[in-house]
């Protein structure tokens, strides 16, 4: 796994060298409102090391913005945590580094090259309900699934494939599973198949949508373990979540995202009432149980009750 | 019984209907198999039943018929989709469109027509009796590049089918798989409308994939037995038809039937008889892994 780094790091990785697409837009460098550098584990990252960079970057739906100037830097060996209210542009922004969304301005760079270029080296997990959990495939299908970007259009996989996708799934502990249809699996069991098919390329960057989502403090545990293990093998992690204490346990950064990034550093020094209430709105109610803190967002379109619904994390 | 067997083996125009029906059902539970999975039966449905269109131009002008199905079909499969890609319609509205004006299109040009009826009645229940040798190569050709596109595009087919955003991710032509599953459906009725005719395309399309997602757990096996339902049906329904004197697509379909409630009463897996008693293949119940 450390090879795939290693390749990529001893590249020249200048953004001059850019040239498969426009260069980066240098008009637009606004940094985020809140943005503290700390010293130490946190320092400025040097450019050739960002595993991704989000520069300058605007997208959205029918001509309505969901992300407006998004500025961002990752550092490899990175747990980022993006945190925001329902439709702050969480998944679009993991859609617009994917390539799936288009920017309409400014862009997305992994490993210094355009992010649409490089999707080999970038996992991706979407949110749980994306699946077609019903399908009738095994767990191994599926993280043979995650060597597809490695093959051509009428290639079938191979023997390395195969390997691949079994290292990824005992990486995950789903071996044992492999011959499993993915509907008789558990909810902690589905992400960590989805979280293999995203490891089955051996990427550089992984983009983890929602992945502890619905899960129960232990469940929750144990995945972000095994993320955290991941971490320190090198991979660089960009994960978004509705629970803070999940950011500010796991993640040496947190992005606080509601269509533009209203902070982004180290949760210990960003993490204010300001700055959540900024990011999920006024209304933000903090509740603190079993020494975990939830972000509650009042619903202002719902008229008819006026009850305190909590925002994305469904329990 | 060894004579009922062979007798009809020995006139033409049963070997024909073999071959002929038999190659329909193949390529019916092949590319069933993904309409079942993705609820793609009203697409099927609506093809089949607006290629009347098609198939009345062909004979009101004196063409062949098959192909006049054939080239109605393949714009209305790419219609049903852009349709509702383009506008904010939802898939099943657009469907709906296309579904109901092929069939009243086709319903007037052929009212134009003297022996109205019988004609009307052939074209809606199929006829593979009277299918003719250069109609049984058609199909088989035709059958055979479905099933070569299918094999070729598996991969990306059933990624496409399970989780679309990952396979854009993955850099598959997503788009382009999203086009093509419906023209292989549109392709495939039209195959098959000789068989089983128009109205009852939709049988061999669906019940053969869903009997063989009650016997298989993962794509390919369940492709398995939904060809295998599907040639015993073609084969027993035939002799039902001959012997019975049925008319020959509804024998098909009622035989295809009968095996799907078969799977699903006796099915090892997935049978109601058999499952009641037994706690396999329940879903896990912990909630972490």
């Amino acid at each position: 796994m450390k090879d795939t780094t290693d390749k990529y790091q001893n590249k020249p990785l200048s953004h001059e060298s850019t040239s498969l697409t426009q260069a980066p837009p240098d008009d637009v460098q606004t940094a985020p409102k809140y943005e503290l550098s700390s010293g130490g584990d946190y320092a400025e990252p040097h450019p050739q090391e960002l595993a991704l960079e989000v520069r300058g970057l605007w997208t959205g739906y029918n001509g309505h913005p969901a992300l407006e100037n998004i500025n961002l830097k990752v550092a490899q060996g990175e747990i980022v945590g993006v945190i925001g209210p329902n439709g702050s542009g969480k998944s679009t922004l993991m859609k617009a580094i994917l390539g799936l969304v288009k920017p309409w301005k400014g862009g997305a760079y992994v490993m210094g090259q355009p992010a649409a270029t490089r999707r080999r080296i970038v996992g991706y997990m979407p949110q749980m309900e994306d699946v077609d959990w019903e399908f009738p495939v095994t767990v191994r299908d599926v993280a043979l699934m995650g060597r597809y970007s490695g093959r051509g259009l009428l290639r079938r996989t191979n023997r390395e494939d195969r390997d691949a996708a079994d290292a990824a799934l005992q990486r995950v502990g789903m071996h044992d599973l492999g011959e499993r249809l993915i509907g008789e699996l558990s909810g902690g069991q589905r992400r960590r198949v989805l979280l293999a098919r995203a490891l089955a390329n051996d990427p550089v960057l992984l983009l983890l949508d929602e992945p502890v989502a619905g899960l129960d403090a232990t469940a929750q545990h144990r995945f972000l373990d095994t993320v955290d293990e991941l971490r320190s093998e090198g991979k660089t992690v960009v994960l978004s979540t509705h629970d803070l204490s999940c950011v500010s346990e796991w993640c040496g950064k947190a992005a606080c995202l509601n269509r533009t990034l209203i902070a982004y550093g180290p949760p210990g020094e960003i993490l204010d009432e300001q700055v959540l209430s900024e990011t999920f709105g006024s209304h933000l109610l903090l509740v603190h149980t079993d020494g975990r803190a939830y972000a509650y967002e009042h619903h202002r379109h719902d008229t008819a009750s006026d009850v305190e619904t909590e925002g994305e994390a469904g329990t | 019984m060894i004579d009922a067997l062979v007798d009809p083996l020995e006139f033409g125009f049963m070997q024909r209907a073999f071959l002929a029906a038999g190659l329909a059902a193949i390529v019916c539970a092949v590319v069933g198999t993904f309409v079942v999975l993705k609820g793609m039966a009203f697409m099927g449905d609506a093809v089949a039943h607006s290629s009347l269109a098609g198939m009345s131009v062909a004979y009101f002008f004196g063409g062949s018929i098959f192909w006049g199905a054939f080239a109605w079909a393949i714009p209305a499969s790419i219609l049903m989709t852009g349709i509702s890609r383009r506008t904010h319609l939802s898939l099943d509205t657009s469907i709906g469109i296309i579904f109901a004006s092929g069939f009243a299109v086709g319903i007037i040009l052929m009212s134009r027509v003297n022996n109205y009826t019988a004609d009307l009645f052939g074209f809606l229940f199929g006829n593979v009796l009277g299918v003719s040798w250069n109609e049984v190569a058609l199909i088989g050709g035709i059958s055979g590049a479905v099933l070569v596109v299918v094999v070729a595009f598996y991969k990306e087919l059933l990624y496409t089918s399970y989780d679309a955003t990952m396979s854009a991710a993955s850099g598959i032509p997503v788009r382009f798989i999203q086009y093509l599953l419906p023209v292989l459906v549109g392709i495939t009725a039209v195959v098959s409308l000789k068989a089983v005719g128009i109205i009852l395309v939709l049988a061999l399309l669906v019940t053969p994939p869903a009997t063989g997602a009650l016997l298989a757990r993962r794509l390919p096996g369940i492709m398995a037995y939904s060809v295998a339902t599907a040639l015993l049906a073609t084969i027993l329904g035939l002799y039902l038809s001959f012997h019975a004197d049925f008319p020959s697509g509804p024998s098909i379909v009622v035989v295809a039937t009968g095996l799907f409630l078969l799977a699903f009463l006796f099915s090892p897996t997935k049978g109601i008889v058999w499952h009641r008693n037994r706690l396999t293949g329940m879903p896990a119940t912990e909630s972490a892994s």
